[in-house]
């Protein structure tokens, strides 16, 4: 196979050469559906999300292409002091965060508001691959090679859903399981530890959730039985998208969404406005457009020879998908509501900045695919 | 080492590609359940969000005009400034009047009343805060209306009487529909609508209604109206005026002209039996009642002795007294049980039995034929006659003048206002006890249990002065009113009509003195007075210094009454008023009477030159006397 003979590109010109452009091209195209849809919502008029959106996924945009550009060792150094720090940061939102809509998830350090769980996104992600990358693959399925691994999974994860924000718990958990599953997990554990995460799921949403987390859940299992409450809207999400039909209803036409039928529509519920206005078609364009983005970033994976990248590469791909995945499933009622953006649609600053973190990521290691670093210190290129 | 590598490398494929076809699963997942919701349950959804984005407003419809003969406007509709709650959108309401109440003035009654509302009103619909607001406190309201949720301004259309105490009665007013009447009917229901209370308002409601339009408008999910469909809309067929035949100059007039008496006065067209006058004093402010009357007021003028609320012109009940001498001489004369030269000698009072019955002229008036007792109102004259006829003859005549018929005019009256003409079996079956000369004697004179509206005083008057079966009307005939000749000689009438002539302009008629007359050159007019008996002074009374009416309490003393025509030599007004308690008809009721019948001559629209020339024969004034 080609890839693995390719050399490791070593000056910017030639990583710029390297770079996966119809992976950017796919990415670009993305952002500009979000800022259509934001310029959409107010209404036919730049201010006040359309504007913003283009700025902070221009801003994203010049991110990921400097991620790109990073030589993974750097990355591999920064894995533990970036998780212990975001660690740290969500012990101080836990102690002092700001409170909005009943969660603790922001810090305000100085102008500037930050949200630690997106940092962890990419800092669990950077963390358990450089766990797996320097752990011989034999010991993967060894009781020490396992506790390391769920206690850097489960802080933040406890941390998160105590905030709470159920919808990031959820996504940082699986996408910790995911990876441990491709770190070579024995299916010997994999089998067992299903059956007790099954009983331990159904345990915490009888006994781990809070009451309005609760009662979205029963909702959502028969919105219909409070039409005017929690099931709401999804209700008017669905009356939304299917009123869309095949084709829409032509863009800025949507009705629910303009006469304010549809909640939050310039965050978590963009996708409905979407379908809404342009229909099956677009929906299903938008869907497919983030499928052949997930498989640009599934086939990077399989092309990385080092075990770090590759985990990288599918711990973020996995974050992403789950993104896309539980927003739109959210919006169309298969899963119940949990307050996850559309990545790089959904009106939302830092959102915007972990996804497009997390695509330099995979487009840095689509560049050093080739590159096959030992284990111990990180020594690429 | 190398094999490993691979071996490692070849795993994480697999489960790479395993994690992968799992995304392909859900991402199938997804695009299945929005080809279920898109494509094939589209219509299904469409329909919902049309509920959700369209929705029918009721638009009500312009309640109709009631206007004067001439086109004077009696009840319009003026703009009207409302607030009204929404509970669905205020949240709490209590918070949100508090909220309001920075803005406008909230009293307590109000606002219990509001909460009260509020708590048996559906969540979705208005409950009206307040309205007639002006508009300086409305435009407020508006500017802060982004922090008043639930709150929603409007501007409609409320009734207004511009001449309030002079149509109270006859034009009514209106209100909200009361539950009972509303039921589910959305358009009664909508608190601005009002229905017909009383008077025209009610006779004529459905005609003065029209009918709802829906408007079909776009709402936003808060349920504010976005956006107006009119193309969709179905408009509201406002309801039609409906045309009066009072002259409402003369209406006024006749209002002002009674003030503060407790009385009542009917003016008719004789021609037509057009109603040009119907007033009921003291009146009250319709106004008042149409925006909800504060439970004290209402109370003042329900218990008020004078009875503002009780049109006395059409449901007034009084002993019609000496004003029904002329229907009296009219049975005589076509019974031949008078010649109208006969002279009856009156000596004060005439002995029936162990009974004695008096003339109201204690010192008697000597001889007097028919001309002369009805100038003069002598009873013992009409003893005799009452006495001659027998109460079957006198009775069957007063019928065909219209004493017992109810007359429907168009609105409202009480079932007790076709009054009251006693016969024999009417006595018997009232009272267990035969009838008796007395009673004839009674009747003779117009009191007894003779009862009589002012409405039909007058209708008796237009009759006796046109000698035809004049039918009395509030609205406007369709073509010439042709009314049947009644069945008496023009002789016959012609004696009456000139009697009554000389009531007024005769030295010695009752009037003479304290009319004079019409007031309006060359036209005469023709008159009669009545004092009907409330209550007799006993000699025990008499005893103790009770002399006169003056010194009895108000509500004993007896009503005034004058009916009266003009003019004389072409009748064409004729005017029937009682002043309750006002003492003698003379004193109390001629004199507005008269200036109320020289207001109809002098607006007649045919003008003075057409009203001398009308009567085919010349009169002969000259006679009786």
């Amino acid at each position: 196979m080609p890839v693995f003979t390719q050399p490791v590109p070593r000056d910017l010109r030639a990583k710029l050469f390297e770079l996966n452009w119809a992976f950017v091209l796919l990415v670009v195209l993305t952002g500009c559906i979000g800022i259509l849809m934001l310029y959409s919502v107010a209404g036919g008029a730049w201010d006040p999300w359309a504007v913003r959106h283009a700025s902070r996924f221009g801003a994203g945009f010049l991110v990921m292409l400097v991620v790109a550009m990073v030589p993974p060792r750097l990355w591999m150094s920064l894995a533990y002091p970036a998780y212990l720090g975001a660690l740290f940061l969500l012990v101080m939102v836990e102690l002092f965060g700001a409170t909005a809509m009943g969660a603790q998830r922001w810090l305000d350090v100085g102008p500037i508001r930050v949200q630690p769980s997106e940092i962890m996104k990419i800092a669990l992600v950077l963390a358990l691959a450089r766990y797996y990358h320097d752990l011989p693959s034999e010991k993967v399925s060894t009781p020490g090679g396992m506790i390391v691994p769920v206690l850097v999974i489960a802080l933040p994860v406890g941390l998160i859903a105590k905030q709470p924000d159920l919808g990031t718990a959820v996504l940082t958990g699986a996408t910790g399981v995911v990876m441990v599953f491709l770190a070579g997990l024995s299916w010997k554990v994999i089998v067992p530890g299903m059956v007790a995460g099954v009983a331990g799921g159904i345990a915490f949403i009888r006994y781990g959730l809070e009451e309005y987390q609760r009662a979205r859940v029963m909702t959502f299992l028969n919105p219909e039985n409070d039409p005017l409450g929690a099931g709401y809207h999804i209700m008017q999400s669905k009356i939304a998208l299917g009123s869309g039909g095949l084709t829409g209803k032509g863009y800025m036409q949507g009705t629910q969404a303009h006469l304010n039928f549809l909640p939050e529509k310039q965050t978590d519920f963009i996708f409905t406005m979407l379908g809404e206005e342009f229909g099956f078609i677009g929906g299903i364009a938008v869907l497919v457009l983030y499928a052949l983005i997930l498989g640009h970033c599934l086939m990077t994976a399989m092309a990385c020879r080092s075990v770090f990248l590759r985990l990288v590469t599918m711990g973020v791909t996995t974050t992403f998908a789950l993104y896309v995945f539980i927003n739109t499933a959210m919006v169309m009622g298969l899963v119940p509501v949990v307050g996850v953006p559309l990545p790089m649609i959904s009106y939302g600053g830092s959102v915007m900045l972990t996804v497009l973190t997390g695509l330099g990521l995979i487009l840095g290691a689509h560049i050093h695919r080739a590159a096959e670093p030992p284990r111990g210190a990180g020594l690429f290129g | 080492m190398r094999r490993d590598k691979q071996e490692a490398q070849a795993q994480f494929n697999r489960r790479t590609f395993m994690v992968g076809a799992g995304g392909v699963g859900a991402f199938a997942g997804i695009g299945a359940q929005l080809y279920t919701l898109q494509i094939l349950q589209e219509d299904e959804y469409r329909v919902l969000s049309d509920n959700n984005q369209f929705s029918f407003r009721i638009q009500l419809p312009t309640r109709g005009r009631i206007l004067d003969r001439f086109g004077e406007t009696i009840a319009e509709n003026r703009d009207s400034y409302r607030i009204y709650l929404i509970r669905e959108q205020a949240g709490d309401p209590a918070l949100a009047l508090d909220r309001l109440s920075r803005y406008m003035h909230i009293g307590e009654a109000r606002r219990e009343r509001v909460l009260r509302d509020l708590a048996r009103t559906p969540r979705f619909q208005p409950v009206t805060i307040a309205e007639g607001v002006d508009w300086e406190t409305f435009s407020r309201v508006n500017l802060h209306l982004p922090e008043l949720p639930g709150v929603m301004p409007d501007v409609g259309e409320v009734r207004t009487y511009p001449m309030p105490a002079a149509f109270a009665h006859v034009a009514g007013y209106v209100q909200s529909a009361p539950p009972e009447i509303a039921g589910d009917d959305p358009l009664l229901r909508h608190p601005a609508f009002r229905v017909g209370r009383s008077g025209v308002e009610i006779a004529r409601d459905t005609e003065l209604r029209g009918s709802a339009g829906s408007l079909k408008v776009e709402v936003n999910a808060f349920g504010r109206v976005i956006r107006e469909l009119p193309d969709q809309s179905r408009l509201a067929q406002p309801g039609r005026d409906v045309t009066l035949t009072i002259d409402s100059e003369v209406q006024r007039f006749a209002t002002e002209r009674l003030g503060t008496e407790s009385a009542s006065v009917v003016g008719l067209d004789v021609q037509t039996g057009e109603i040009v006058v119907m007033a009921s004093t003291p009146s009250f402010d319709p106004n008042l009642f149409v925006l909800g009357i504060p439970s004290r007021e209402f109370r003042d003028l329900n218990e008020n002795p004078y009875r503002p609320l009780f049109n006395k012109a059409i449901n007034g009940l009084y002993a019609p007294a000496s004003t029904v001498k002329g229907v009296i001489s009219l049975a005589a004369l076509r019974h031949g049980v008078m010649r109208p030269g006969e002279r009856v000698t009156c000596r004060g009072s005439v002995q029936l039995g162990n009974r004695r019955f008096h003339c109201w002229r204690r010192e008697g008036h000597g001889p007097v034929n028919m001309h002369d007792a009805i100038k003069v109102s002598c009873d013992t004259y009409f003893y005799e006659v009452a006495s001659r006829l027998g109460i079957e003859r006198i009775r069957e005549t007063a019928l065909e003048l219209g004493f017992g018929q109810l007359f429907d005019v168009g609105i409202p009256m009480l079932s007790q206002a076709g009054g009251l003409f006693p016969s024999p079996q009417w006595k018997r079956a009232r009272t267990g006890q035969g009838w008796s000369m007395g009673d004839t004697y009674n009747v003779g004179i117009g009191q007894g249990a003779v009862l009589a509206s002012p409405l039909q005083l007058a209708v008796m008057t237009a009759r006796m002065a046109t000698g035809r079966a004049v039918e009395p009307t509030l609205y406007p005939r369709r073509g010439p009113a042709q009314f049947a000749r009644l069945d008496f000689d023009d002789a016959h009438i012609e004696a009456v009509h000139n009697a009554h002539v000389g009531v007024v302009h005769e030295p010695g008629g009752t009037s003479y003195w304290s009319l004079g007359g019409l007031g309006v050159e060359g036209v005469r007019m023709a008159g009669k007075t009545g004092t009907s008996q409330v209550y007799s002074i006993s000699a025990e009374e008499r005893a103790r210094g009770v002399r006169s009416q003056d010194d009895l309490p108000w509500r004993l003393r007896n009503h005034g009454l004058f009916i009266c025509y003009a003019p004389a030599e072409a009748p064409r007004y004729a005017v029937a008023l009682v002043v309750e308690h006002g003492g003698g008809g003379a004193r109390s009721a001629a004199q507005p009477a008269r200036d109320i019948l020289r207001e109809l001559i002098l607006r007649d629209p045919a003008g003075r030159s057409g009203i001398v020339a009308a009567r085919h024969e010349p009169i002969n004034l000259a006679q009786g006397g």
